[in-house]
C-alpha cells in the first residue's frame, strides 16, 4: 500500500513531512472527521480537568435527592444514592478515556514489537509467533478478556480493591488487544521488507534494528495510526462490557460501563439513568469512528473501506 | 446434465439450510430424521466436493490446524487455571484437612499435575469435562448441552439477519454512490458499528417492550421473543457487512470486465448479479470469520440483558464462583464454536475462490 513517493525519498525529511502535510490537508477537508477531532479534544480536556468542571464529586451522596429528574441543581438528575449524574458522567469519561488510551499505548508497544519481529525475521520465528496469534484469535475476545481478568484477580497483586480492579482491567485489555495490531504490523512489515529502500539500506550495511526503526516503521505508521484510532473506541467498549458484567470497575467509581450497568437495572422507572451514559458513549464512539475513517482516507486513500 | 446438477446443488443446499433456519425461527418442530438427513446430506456433499476438487490435502491440513488450535487452548486454560494460587474451596473458615483432602480426591486435585492434565485431555476426547465445583454432582458437559441451543440459535439468526440486511444495504449504497440514500445508509451503518449492544438493547427494550408493548422484554420462548435480541446482536455485523459490501461493489464496478459486460449489451440486472455481486462478495466472506468472533463476544452481553438461558449466564457465574471446570468448559465451547466457524469459512472460501488451494 505504500505509495511510490516515500519509496524514492524516504531519507529526506522534507519528503516525509510533505506526506503528512498532504494527509493533514486531506483530513481538514473531511468535515465529519474534523468535528469528531474537536469533540475528542474537548472530551480529553473535560477528562483532564474533571475535578474543576464537575459540579460535585463522583461519590458525594445527597440522600434528600434520590433518583431525581433533571433540575437546576442537578442538570441531568441523580442516581439511586443521590449522586449527581452529570458529575459521574464527567468522571466516567475520565476513567473510560484513561483506560482506553493507556491500553492502546501498551498494546501498541507489544503489538508492534511482536509484529515487526515476526514479519522481519520470517521463517520459523514467524511461523511460531503467528501460531500464537492464531491461537489467541481462536478465543472470542470477551472470553479471553475475562480469562485474563480471572488470572490477574487471583494473583492478588494489590491490597486495595479499587486499584486491583483498575489494574486487572487494564492488564486484561492490554494483553488481549495487541493481537490485531501485531497482525497488521506484520503484514505491513512483510510488504515494506520487499521495498527497494530497504534493500538499499541493507546494502550500505545497516543492521536489522536500525533499518526497522529508521526506514520500515516510518513507512508503515499510517495504517497503525488508523488502527489505533479504531482501537481506542474498542477499548472503551470492552472496558464498559467488563463493568457492565460486574467484572470490571465497581461503584462508587465511575466509568460509562458502571453507569450503564446501574442505569440498566433501573431502566423501567428511571430511563434517564441509562439514556445519558448511552448518549455520551455513543457520541464518543461516533467521533472515534468518523475520525478513524477520515484518517484512513487521508493517510491512504487506497485503503478506503478496507479496515 | 451432471454439470447442471453440480452447478445447482450448492445453491439448493443453501436454500434448504435457510429454510430449516427460518423454520426453527418460527418454532415449527421438525422430525429428527429431517435434521439427521440434512447432516448426512451435508457430509456427502462436502465429501464429494473435496474429492472432486482434489482438495483433500488442503482440507486435512485445515482440520488438523483447527484441532491443534483447540488443543493448545485447552492446554493453556488448564495450566493457567491450575497454577493459579487460591481456589474455589478457600473460605473464611478453613475446613479441616481431612475434608480438604476428600474434596481434592473427588475432583482429582491430589494427583500430580501431569496426571491431572492427562486425565483432562483424555476426558476431552470422550466429551467428559468433569464436574462443577459449585453445582455439586453436575457434569459440565450436561450443563453446556442444556444451554447450547439458545446460544447457537441466537448466533445463527443474528448472522443471517446481518447478511440479509447488510448485503442489500451495501449494494444499494454503492448503486447510489454519494447520493442521499448512500449517505443515509452509511450513517446507519456507522451507527451500527459505533453503538455497543448494551446501549442498543436497552433502547430496544425501552421502546418496543415498555413503551409500545409490542414485544416481550426478555427470555427465549418463541418468535416474538427472538426479534429484539437478534436485532440487538445482528445490527453490528450487519453494519460491518454493509460497509464492506459497498466498498467492494464500488471497486468492482470500476473494473474493466464490468465495462466489457456492459459494452456487450448485458442488462443492468444481469451485470449486477452475474458479475458485480459474484466478485464483490468474496471480501464479505473473508470477514465472516472475525464477524463470528465479534458475534460470540456480543452474544454474551445480549444474552445477559435479555435473560436468555445461554452460555453467557454460566460463564459469568462460573467466574464469580471460581468454578474452574465450568470456566474451562465454557471457554473451550466458545473457542470450539469459533474455530469451527472459521474452518467453515475457509472451506467456503476455497469453493468460491478455487485459486486458494494453490497457495
Amino acid at each position: 500500500m505504500t505509495t511510490i513517493a516515500p519509496t524514492l525519498q524516504a531519507d529526506t525529511a522534507v519528503a516525509s513531512k510533505s506526506l503528512w502535510q498532504d494527509s493533514m490537508s486531506r483530513l481538514k477537508k473531511n468535515k465529519a472527521a474534523m468535528i469528531s477531532l474537536y469533540f475528542i479534544i474537548f472530551l480529553c480536556f473535560v477528562s483532564l480537568f474533571a475535578k474543576y468542571i464537575a459540579p460535585y464529586s463522583f461519590e458525594t451522596q445527597n440522600m434528600d435527592a434520590i433518583l431525581q429528574g433533571p433540575s437546576s441543581k442537578y442538570w441531568l438528575g441523580t442516581d439511586s444514592l443521590g449522586r449527581d449524574l452529570l458529575s459521574r458522567l464527567i468522571y466516567g469519561a475520565r476513567m473510560s478515556m484513561a483506560v482506553a488510551i493507556f491500553t492502546a499505548i501498551i498494546s501498541l508497544v507489544i503489538g508492534s514489537v511482536f509484529g515487526a519481529i515476526s514479519g522481519w525475521f520470517g521463517g520459523w520465528v514467524d511461523r511460531i509467533m503467528m501460531r500464537i496469534v492464531d491461537m489467541l484469535f481462536s478465543i472470542p475476545s470477551l472470553v479471553l478478556l475475562i480469562l485474563v481478568k480471572v488470572i490477574f484477580d487471583s494473583l492478588n497483586l494489590f491490597e486495595n480493591p479499587e486499584l486491583k480492579a483498575l489494574t486487572s482491567t487494564l492488564m486484561a485489555l492490554s494483553l488481549t488487544s495487541w493481537v490485531t495490531l501485531a497482525r497488521v504490523v506484520r503484514g505491513q512489515v512483510l510488504q515494506a521488507k520487499e521495498m527497494l529502500y530497504v534493500e538499499a539500506a541493507r546494502s550500505i550495511g545497516a543492521g536489522s534494528a536500525y533499518t526497522l526503526w529508521k526506514h520500515v516503521i516510518p513507512n508503515i505508521i499510517g495504517p497503525i495510526v488508523v488502527l489505533l484510532t479504531l482501537q481506542i473506541p474498542g477499548n472503551i467498549l470492552f472496558e464498559s462490557f467488563l463493568a457492565f458484567l460486574g467484572l470490571g470497575l465497581q461503584p462508587p467509581f465511575s466509568s460509562w460501563g458502571v453507569l450503564a450497568n446501574e442505569g440498566w437495572s433501573l431502566m423501567r422507572s428511571y430511563p434517564h439513568l441509562i439514556i445519558w451514559p448511552s448518549v455520551a458513549m455513543a457520541l464518543t464512539l461516533y467521533a472515534f469512528s468518523y475520525l478513524g475513517d477520515g484518517l484512513r482516507d487521508a493517510l491512504d486513500p487506497k485503503m478506503r473501506g478496507r479496515m | 446434465m451432471i454439470e447442471k446438477i453440480r452447478a445447482y446443488s450448492f445453491p439448493a443446499l443453501l436454500v434448504w439450510l435457510l429454510f430449516l433456519v427460518i423454520n426453527s425461527f418460527f418454532g415449527f418442530s421438525m422430525h429428527p430424521l429431517v435434521i439427521k438427513g440434512t447432516m448426512v446430506l451435508l457430509v456427502v456433499a462436502f465429501g464429494y466436493y473435496v474429492v472432486n476438487m482434489k482438495l483433500f490435502s488442503y482440507v486435512t491440513h485445515r482440520i488438523i490446524d483447527a484441532f491443534l488450535a483447540f488443543f493448545a487452548i485447552a492446554t493453556m486454560t488448564f495450566l493457567l487455571l491450575r497454577l493459579l494460587p487460591g481456589g474455589p474451596f478457600d473460605q473464611e473458615k478453613t475446613l479441616p484437612p481431612e475434608i480438604m483432602a476428600n474434596i481434592a480426591k473427588k475432583y482429582n486435585l491430589d494427583a500430580p499435575i501431569y496426571q491431572q492434565y492427562f486425565d483432562y485431555i483424555s476426558g476431552l476426547f470422550t466429551l467428559d469435562l468433569g464436574e462443577s465445583y459449585k453445582y455439586i454432582g453436575r457434569p459440565i458437559t450436561e450443563m453446556l448441552i442444556e444451554v447450547l441451543p439458545a446460544s447457537v440459535e441466537l448466533g445463527v439468526f443474528s448472522l443471517l439477519l446481518a447478511f440479509i440486511l447488510g448485503i442489500p444495504a451495501g449494494v444499494l449504497s454503492a448503486a447510489n454512490h454519494n447520493k442521499f440514500l448512500d449517505r443515509l445508509l452509511m450513517f446507519g451503518s456507522i451507527s451500527g458499528v459505533a453503538l455497543p449492544s448494551f446501549v442498543v438493547a436497552p433502547f430496544l427494550i425501552l421502546i418496543f417492550a415498555f413503551k409500545l408493548e409490542w414485544l416481550p422484554a426478555a427470555l427465549w420462548d418463541g418468535p416474538s421473543y427472538y426479534i429484539l435480541p437478534v436485532l440487538a446482536l445482528g445490527s453490528r455485523p450487519a453494519a460491518t457487512i454493509a460497509r464492506l459490501t459497498r466498498a467492494s461493489v464500488l471497486e468492482v464496478i470500476a473494473s474493466d470486465y464490468i465495462r466489457t459486460a456492459k459494452a456487450k449489451g448485458l442488462s443492468r440486472l444481469k451485470v449486477l448479479f452475474k458479475h458485480v455481486l459474484k466478485n464483490s462478495l468474496l471480501p464479505v466472506l473473508t470477514i465472516s470469520g472475525p464477524l463470528v468472533a465479534g458475534l460470540l463476544s456480543g452474544s454474551f452481553i445480549v444474552e445477559l440483558i435479555f435473560a436468555i438461558p445461554g452460555m453467557a449466564k454460566h460463564f459469568v457465574q462460573s467466574v464469580n464462583n471460581r468454578d474452574y471446570p465450568l470456566i474451562m468448559g465454557v471457554t473451550l465451547l466458545y473457542s470450539g464454536l469459533l474455530i469451527l466457524s472459521n474452518l467453515i469459512v475457509d472451506l467456503l472460501y476455497s469453493y468460491f475462490d478455487p485459486r486458494i488451494k494453490l497457495s
